[in-house]
């Protein structure tokens, strides 16, 4: 049993192992936020403004104060005295936005919370907030980026204007390649939506802030909590080791949790007033809907871009408007992170992309799964499909002509990323084979001639994993983070037990599994027999100031850490073992012998079990000799990811260390009477280099695939023109159901990335692969009747109304093709 | 006027798992909320608050229900199931091993809600086909897994259990 699933007698790293998680969560013996109560807890619950834009003239809580059982009130007001604004990421102006956890003299997105009430039980601080009375002056909203840059309405009066940030990223003679060109392709406007992945645990915080011994404990969800304190510390005005974040099982994140950070300071300061007694706030659905956090909605202006003859690109030429709803916070990073993949898998050399972000009336965003390069890779595809239809040359041929070579690994882009490795034009084979591409193409043109709206679509996409956060350096020189790192912790406890220890905070992506497997291998035992401890504790001491769970990268940047973490003990182990069992370090033995782990001396067949080794260096110390008192078993690695600053004048240097790819093919049919768009047959390929455990990576497939589609056809976050948000709960946002996931292939290619120990790559993003996908399909279902999709996200409602609005469709309007006769004929 | 509107409490008995709890709620309380704060049965979660997402399921009188969408006190008497009730004797029941063998969870957060759906759906249909699970499970929002794995661990359950009941 145990050989079968020891990968063929290669080792844990690459088996297909259940997950060590399952057991408790099947039982319903998880333990997430909300599950956990505190002697004394006290519940909280916001209040909130009605209103995207709005000066508060009044705030009466007598009314909710002096109802039984609250124990106090908090106000923007109030928080604003005690604390320090939110460190600001943006240079310039950007650096004078004032952001506190509440609003302070105006609200600016609707549900910002203005108070909170802290009271005995959730139902009466509900209550109690109803009674909360805040007078409202209305002022003008702006909810789009691109009204929102004209600072008609301007949200941050110290900023003065609605612009965070902008700047230039160009390479190459782009003037020079418009004039080489056979074809120009010019495109208006494509807009890539807002939405957010919602995990179906909302936000959950309890926080206390004790005057015993004057410290702060979270138990919460959030998945970046080493990021958290640097905000909280410096904006609570204390130490940072006086705050203590803990987290448990985690019921998903896709990034979202990241920014629950605001929250934990009203927690915190809640409790405070409080007299110290813990705070619990547990988020509704419709708050989180309104006020967690979004995807970030991208418009993109004025595209030319300049081809040869053989429809290969040679050059883009862009204006780029990233929407961040009303506070920046994590952003500005978005601006510079979509240039991970600024290439996409594409081999043009010449670029201009002038891009803009913007604060609008709307909810923050935050980094939502794929962040910041979705939208970007989306923006490649459609040019490319664009451009295949205008030129007519076929979807799958124009990419082969336009793919990055398998050759070419590792390859350097215009920015200068190096991309580890890659195959994209053998995905695409074996994507194609999947689908039945040839098998699809006749039933297309059979189908067209009986009327009906067929289309076949691709996606190539990358999911840039371990990130340099030196590139905050190209938004802001004085940002003082660069690099990448994760910290680990493996040791034998007192009596003999493996425990690991990462500072990752998983949510579902199966870390107690994978890391048990990596240390496995070091240590030759089952993964059995190694405890990984759950969730992410600031006081295990394992952490840098960059752990956490997101960007792609735990198969890298975690594991790294933990085969580190494992190998420094081992070494441990060696040196201990040699000495008492009197022989060489090279001639010992790592198994499982009758008094379970061991480590055997060749020569003499004598053995040490692990209780022996823990025991002399735990309590039995007199045995040691000096030369030996470095030994502790109880070894922490850091792992840094070999990274240098970018030259942030030129924006070149090396922004993300490995880049896992997924082709997907779709086939989309548009209904002729409802105009529904039902996906009729589904390919989802991906190569994530050495693969750690299968099924987890098909698992985080089916999971991001399943998000892009609803993404691309039901899920959108819809704000009417005064900022009021119209899918506020789960009813009217429609997270895809079991009902609208198509039967998805699954296939898989592999090529091991030299930038990591084990050849993984980071994945589970997914890099949005199926809103690329169908929106390329629904455009060859769409394009004989003059419709080019400018959208990413459709339904029956926008494909009506592209198809009634515009007599012979859009296409004229939006795409202006120029055919130079002169250098085509060449 | 605070006073006032202090709600009256009520007694409600309810069997969860095999077992008695008699508690004295406000008028309010959901079904969720008497299991989770009350009895301190956290494996059933909450997710929304518009009956949509199924993370609250439960099993009352042999029925899938959404516990948010019930107010305790039209369970006072009831029988209820809930994920901490399906194991015997430390042993998962053929339901819970066909999730954890299918890889059928990620977060886990759904999970709970989602074997209580596929238990009433196979007592009513030992062998469903892919179109009926899909149906029996639309009131479930898993946001991890794409379903995908979901539907193999139902499948898997049910060929598992023939000829048991979903009772065993
Ligand atoms: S919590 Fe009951 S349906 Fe969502
Ligand atoms: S496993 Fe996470 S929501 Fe289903």
């Amino acid at each position: 049993m145990v050989e079968e699933r020891n990968n063929g007698g290669k080792g844990w790293v690459g088996a297909s192992l259940p997950r060590k998680e399952e057991d408790r969560l099947l039982r319903g013996r998880g333990k997430f936020a909300e599950d956990i109560k505190l002697r004394e807890m006290l519940y909280l619950r916001f209040v909130r403004s009605p209103y995207a834009h709005a000066r508060i003239l009044s705030i009466d809580a007598s009314a909710a104060e002096a109802l039984p059982g609250v124990a106090c009130v908090i106000t923007g007001k109030e928080i604003a005295a005690e604390t320090q604004p939110f460190i600001e990421i943006g240079p310039d102006h950007a650096q004078k936005i004032r952001d506190f956890p509440m609003a302070v003299d105006k609200a600016i997105y609707q549900g910002e919370p203005v108070a909170a009430v802290v009271a005995e039980s959730p139902g009466i601080a509900e209550d109690a907030a109803e009674m909360v009375n805040v007078e409202y002056e209305a002022l003008e909203p702006v909810v789009e980026a691109e009204e929102a840059l004209t600072d008609r309405s301007v949200l941050h009066e110290a900023a003065g204007t609605n612009r965070v940030w902008n700047g230039v990223w160009e390479y190459g003679d782009v003037e020079q390649a418009f004039k080489d060109a056979a074809y120009v392709v010019n495109i208006d406007r494509l807009h890539f939506h807002r939405f957010s992945s919602t995990p179906l645990e909302n936000n959950v915080i309890i926080g206390e802030w004790n005057p015993k011994d004057d410290r702060i404990y979270y138990g919460c969800n959030n998945s970046f909590p080493s990021f958290a304190i640097q905000f909280l510390a410096a904006h609570l005005k204390v130490h940072i080791d006086k705050i203590r974040v803990q987290t448990f099982d985690i019921g998903g994140s896709f990034g979202i949790k990241i920014t629950s950070y605001p929250q934990m300071a009203v927690c915190a300061l809640a409790s405070k007033k409080a007299g110290g007694r813990p705070v619990k706030w547990v988020e509704t659905r419709s708050e989180h809907m309104v006020a967690s956090a979004h995807g970030n909605e991208r418009t993109f202006r004025n595209t030319r871009v300049a081809l040869d003859k053989n429809g290969v690109i040679t050059a883009i030429d862009s204006k780029h408007i990233d929407d961040c709803g009303a506070y920046p916070r994590y952003e500005p990073l978005g601006c510079v992170i979509w240039s991970q993949v600024f290439c996409g898998v594409y081999r043009f050399k010449n670029a201009r992309i002038d891009f803009w972000q913007a604060v609008t009336n709307k909810c923050p965003v935050g980094p939502n799964r794929g962040y910041s390069r979705m939208q970007h890779l989306w923006f490649l595809e459609r040019v490319i499909d664009i451009c295949a239809h205008e030129i007519g040359i076929a979807a799958d041929e124009i990419r082969l002509r336009n793919y990055i070579r398998p050759e070419e690994f590792p390859y350097t882009t215009p920015n200068g990323c190096v991309y580890d490795s890659g195959n994209y034009p053998k995905m695409l084979e074996v994507a194609k084979g999947l689908i039945g591409w040839d098998e699809w193409r006749k039933k297309q043109i059979d189908a067209q001639h009986e009327g009906r709206m067929i289309g076949i679509g691709i996606g190539t996409t990358l999911d840039s994993g371990t990130n340099n956060f030196g590139q905050s350096q190209i938004i802001n020189p004085y940002a003082p983070f660069s690099g990448n790192s994760q910290g680990a912790n493996c040791k034998l406890d007192i009596y003999g037990e493996v425990v690991v220890a990462v500072g990752s905070c998983p949510q579902g992506q199966g870390h107690e599994t994978t890391a048990a497997q990596v240390v496995a291998d070091v240590l030759n035992i089952h993964p059995d027999l190694i405890t990984v401890r759950t969730g992410f504790d600031t006081e295990r001491n394992v952490h840098t100031g960059m752990s956490g769970t997101y960007a792609s990268q735990f198969a890298v940047s975690g594991l790294s850490a933990v085969h580190g973490a494992a190998q420094k003990l081992k070494t441990e182990m060696k040196r201990l073992a040699a000495f008492l069992l009197e022989t060489n370090e090279d001639e010992l033995a790592f198994g499982v012998g009758e008094q379970g782990p061991e480590i055997k001396a060749n020569a003499t067949g004598k053995s040490i079990n692990y209780w022996g080794l823990a025991n002399i260096v735990n309590v039995n110390s007199a045995v040691l000799p000096e030369s030996l008192y470095d030994v502790t078993l109880n070894c922490r690695y850091v792992w840094r990811a070999p990274f240098k600053v970018p030259d942030t004048k030129a924006k070149y240097g090396s922004l993300t260390l490995t880049y896992a790819s997924q082709l997907h093919i779709a086939v989309v049919e548009v209904d002729r009477e409802t105009f529904v768009p039902k996906i009729i047959d589904y390919v989802a390929v991906d190569d994530c280099g050495t693969v750690i455990n299968p099924p987890i990576v098909e698992g985080q497939v089916y999971g991001a695939t399943a998000h892009g589609i609803g993404a691309a056809l039901m899920e959108t976050c819809v704000y009417d023109e005064v900022g009021n948000m119209l899918t506020s709960t789960f009813s009217d946002y429609t997270p895809i159901t079991s009902m609208n996931i198509p039967k998805i292939k699954y296939g898989h290619t592999s090529t091991p990335s030299p930038h990591s120990y084990s050849g993984a790559k980071g994945m589970g993003e997914g890099g949005a692969a199926p809103i690329h996908t169908i929106s390329s399909a629904l455009q060859d279902a769409l394009f004989a009747h003059g419709i080019v999709i400018n959208d990413s996200f459709n339904n029956a409602d926008s494909i009506f109304r592209a198809l009634k609005a515009h007599d012979g469709g859009q296409r004229a309007e939006l795409v202006k093709l120029e055919r130079k006769q002169a250098s085509s004929a060449k | 006027m605070p006073e006032n509107i202090a709600p009256q409490k009520l007694d409600v008995t309810i069997r969860i798992n095999g077992k008695t709890y008699a508690r004295k709620i406000e008028p309010r309380t959901l079904l969720v909320e008497f299991l989770r704060e009350a009895c301190d049965l956290t494996g059933t979660h909450v997710g929304c608050d518009t009956t949509y997402c199924g993370a609250c399921t439960v099993l009352m009188n042999n029925l899938a229900v959404k516990s948010c969408t019930v107010f305790a006190v039209q369970a006072d008497g009831a029988d209820i199931i809930t994920v901490e009730g399906l194991e015997k004797n430390g042993k998962l029941h053929p339901i819970q091993k066909a999730f954890g063998d299918s890889y059928g969870l990620q977060c886990g957060y759904c999970t709970p809600g989602l074997m209580l759906a596929t238990h009433q759906l196979l007592a009513e249909n030992p062998e469903p086909d892919e179109k009926q699970i899909r149906k029996a499970i639309a009131g479930n929002t898993c946001r991890c897994t794409g379903y995908v794995n979901v539907f193999k661990a139902i499948e898997l359950a049910g060929r598992n259990m023939k000829g048991a009941s979903v009772g065993d």
